[in-house]
């Protein structure tokens, strides 16, 4: 240990004495620093975006059922709970949100066409947190409150079934009895999503309208919650969980969206495969940098163990040096992410191809998201696997014969 | 064999070692691109083939507008003789004519809103994946029979199966109300929640009657051999059409624009990828070239002065170079197609991935295929970049000064 000031500064000097190949090799992991977390930013953007969009359609983080309704989403399914009874429950908890909605399927027609459609009867004061409709920028206006008699469509929705704001269409769905519930209703605003297809699949009434149309008193489908963080939703669904008995089923927001909760797992998975295989292909380099470092200088190294260098301190020089050009390689690429993520923090604008990324369930506009994790982890897995990497040269250097090496013409 | 090629193979094995790694460095990426480049394309094929036979088809006939608002009026006339003197003209079986509403269909139990198709029972197995799936009962038969196949999902939903009536309700071609009751006759799995849930097949001729369509429908589908008959036959439909009507042909990429902007979109990512390996390994060949460039700086001053040009040197670099650039790609190039080879025959499946694949209508395990143009893509490009690497090196040597040269060391 006494060594490694020395160690590291002759380390140093090695590097520079060959400033073309150490650049070379600076220029290639910094170019490889950079991809791995440049690209890992861009992905994690956009799988946040998704989920983000994705909990604010429907999941929350956590929701509530009625055991059977995730198999059978039906009306006859519901939560026999009434809004009292739910609120003495759920009020005093300290949730970030909550809100109980109806939620059926349904089909709506205007006077020329007929659309299949999500009907979510809300409470539109406590939906806000939850929805991906900013209420502002609603054409027309919003549901008011948990009483309004009007309907909220989709821009999209609106233009396909031929009506506009003012005009009536029909809810059809039914009831606990299968007997055909339909109701009309006035369309008083319409909303435009970042998705485009959601503009065409939710329509809002509130939440008492949706009571009376299915004939169901003051029972609801689904109860949801928010917490602080959609990655850990544990502390919310225990609280849950607590406050409801056994004939209810609780759920995590990945147990509803299954896609999107396979997305984020396998939005980890890859960036691990992207940082290693990024870095195997650097790694040829970089034993090949070493290789040659220690080839070139066979004789000092004979001369420094001849006058009674520790094989240990070969060794050490070795990996030091591997390990400063790795670091200032990692340090440059960092940089070079952070230059590259800062001014594209509004977003790139990819909506020549939005309407391929919508099946993915992805916005048409990315913003990259540069996690420190993410950081960390390519900057670690780099350095451990480099160090592992520059073992095996490191090794043999240290191995020399001082008199065989010294003696060796290169 | 010639002195130069001879001069150059010894000059690589001078330094076995640092020759291997370069050339590893090439193998590793030319698997690498070997093996995904296979899959990207074969999924891409599957996922085309599969969307298109599940819906689509590759070209549609349909009044002008309908492919964007679906509206029940934007009909096409005469659906049904047009697809048939089209299947006369063309000399084909796969043509066949739909019509398409949404509507509300109860069971005893439940309800749900559904996409109704009016399909030509004897011709719609020759242009949609959809009569093969049945998994109970049968496909359509009769041509206005009152009966109806639907999706497993849908099934279960409705908690009904095989046998059992549904009653459908919605809004005809004029906006006035449609109903029918119909008879569940089959039951068909794909395997893709969102067409299992949401489709539903009866016959042409009785979705002309309960939606009053007066002999009209939406769509005349065409499946050809391949997409590019497909697009050798667009042009000739178009001319086979009734000219007093309002109607046009889409091809796939046109009904199905997100699928051809998902492959887009996916591409891009995967060349970015592709992009920063090549990088990489141009990076490491330079890297070797230089230094062997550098290392042997005396003994070209010896050459040089002995009246050897720089010009004839800079090519015996690059000869080198090209020499173990051919090695990389060959070897790459094997090893890739063995190493995809195996997964052809074993398959790929990545746990976890089932509900991403579902999502484009892929089917779990994956099989990718080794074909002459995925395997020379990815290592010939990276054998274009290595000699574009040694560039840099070779020209140095036009700046060595013979003397100066021999010095060194």
């Amino acid at each position: 240990m006494r060594m490694l000031p020395v160690l590291t500064r002759l380390a140093w000097r090695y590097l520079w004495r060959n400033h073309r190949r150490t650049i070379i090799m600076l220029s290639a992991i910094s170019i490889g620093a950079w991809a791995m977390m440049f690209m890992t930013a861009l992905s994690r953007g956009m799988v946040d975006q998704m989920i983000l969009d994705g909990i604010s359609v429907l999941p929350g983080h956590v929701q509530v059922h009625n055991p059977q309704y995730l198999d059978d989403p039906s009306v006859s399914n519901r939560i026999l709970l009434g809004e009292n009874e739910l609120a003495d429950r759920f009020a005093s908890l300290g949730f970030k949100a909550w809100a109980s909605r109806v939620k059926v399927p349904a089909v709506i027609s205007s006077e020329y066409e007929s659309r299949g459609v999500t009907l979510l009867g809300i409470d539109p004061m406590a939906e806000r947190e939850f929805s991906f409709v900013s209420y502002d920028e609603v054409e027309g206006r919003f549901l008011e409150s948990a009483e309004d008699t009007g309907i909220v469509i989709g821009r999209k929705l609106a233009d396909k079934l031929d009506t506009e704001l003012g005009k009536r269409v029909v809810l059809m769905s039914q009831d606990p009895e299968n007997e055909i519930a339909d109701r009309g209703f006035r369309v008083v605003g319409l909303f435009t999503a970042n998705m485009p297809a959601f503009e065409e699949t939710f329509v809002f009434i509130s939440r008492k309208a949706a009571q009376k149309m299915l004939r169901i008193g003051d029972a609801t489908i689904e109860v949801v919650f928010l917490g602080d963080d959609y990655r850990d939703v544990e502390p919310t669904y225990e609280r849950v969980v607590a406050a409801v008995d056994g004939t209810l089923k609780v759920s995590r927001w990945h147990e509803i969206d299954t896609y999107l909760g396979t997305m984020l797992k396998v939005m980890d998975g890859f960036v691990l495969v992207w940082v290693v295989v990024i870095f195997l292909a650097l790694s040829f380099g970089l034993v090949n940098t070493l290789v040659m470092a220690v080839f070139e200088r066979v004789r000092e190294i004979g001369l420094m163990l001849a006058l009674g260098m520790k094989p240990a301190s070969i060794l050490g020089q070795i990996i030091i040096e591997s390990m400063l050009l790795l670091a200032v390689g990692l340090a440059i690429g960092d940089a070079l992410t952070y230059a590259t993520v800062q001014p594209l923090q509004d977003g790139i604008d990819v909506s020549v191809v939005a309407e391929g990324m919508n099946m993915w369930g992805a916005p048409s506009v990315l913003y990259p998201k540069l996690y420190l994790y993410d950081v960390v982890l390519a900057n670690v897995v780099v350095l451990i696997l480099g160090f592992l990497a520059s073992l095996s040269p490191a090794w043999r250097a240290s191995r020399y014969e001082p008199v065989e090496a010294i003696t060796k013409v290169g | 064999m010639n002195i130069v090629l001879r001069l150059a193979w010894r000059n690589l094995w001078r330094q076995p070692r640092r020759t291997w790694l370069t050339t590893g460095a090439m193998v590793f990426s030319n698997v690498l691109l070997v093996f995904m480049i296979s899959i990207q394309f074969g999924m891409y094929g599957l996922m085309i083939d599969n969307t298109l036979q599940i819906f689509t088809g590759h070209m549609q006939v349909q009044a002008k507008g309908f492919k964007d608002d679906q509206k029940m009026r934007q009909t096409v006339p005469d659906v049904i003789p047009l697809a048939s003197r089209l299947r006369e003209e063309f000399q084909t079986e796969t043509i066949a004519a739909r019509g398409m509403a949404f509507g509300l269909a109860s069971s005893e139990k439940r309800s749900f809103g559904i996409g109704i198709y009016g399909v030509e029972p004897q011709f719609e197995p020759r242009v949609s994946s959809i009569p093969g799936l049945i998994s109970d009962g049968r496909y359509l038969l009769d041509d206005d029979a009152a009966e109806i196949v639907i999706g497993s999902v849908l099934a279960r939903n409705l908690r009904t199966s095989k046998g059992n009536e549904l009653t459908l309700l919605g809004s005809g071609k004029d906006g006035s109300f449609a109903a029918a009751v119909v008879t569940i006759i089959g039951i068909f799995e794909s395997g893709v929640p969102d067409i299992d849930r949401n489709i539903a097949h009866i016959p042409l001729r009785l979705f002309q009657d309960v939606f009053y369509m007066d002999g009209s429908g939406h769509q005349v589908v065409v499946m050809t051999s391949s997409l590019g008959d497909a697009e050798r036959l667009h042009p000739d439909i178009s001319a086979a059409l009734p000219v007093d009507e309002d109607l046009v042909v889409h091809d796939w990429d046109a009904l199905q624009p997100g699928l051809k902007q998902a492959i887009q979109a996916d591409m891009s990512s995967a060349f970015f990828m592709y992009g920063i390996l090549v990088i990489l390994v141009a990076f490491s060949v330079l890297n070797t070239q230089l230094m062997s460039v550098l290392e042997r700086t005396h003994e070209f001053g010896i050459v040089m002065s002995l009246g050897l040009k720089p010009g004839r040197l800079g090519r015996l670099v690059m000869l080198e170079t090209a020499m173990m650039g051919a090695m990389g790609m060959i070897l790459g190039a094997v090893l890739g197609a063995i190493f995809t080879y195996w997964f052809t025959v074993n398959g790929l499946s990545i746990p976890g991935m089932e509900e991403m694949a579902a999502m484009f209508n892929l089917p779990a395990r994956i099989y990718p295929q080794v074909t002459v143009l995925s395997t020379i893509t990815g290592p010939s490009v990276v054998f274009l970049f290595t000699l574009l690497a040694a560039v840099y090196p070779a020209l140095r040597l036009h700046r060595l000064h013979p003397v100066e040269a021999m010095r060194v060391n």
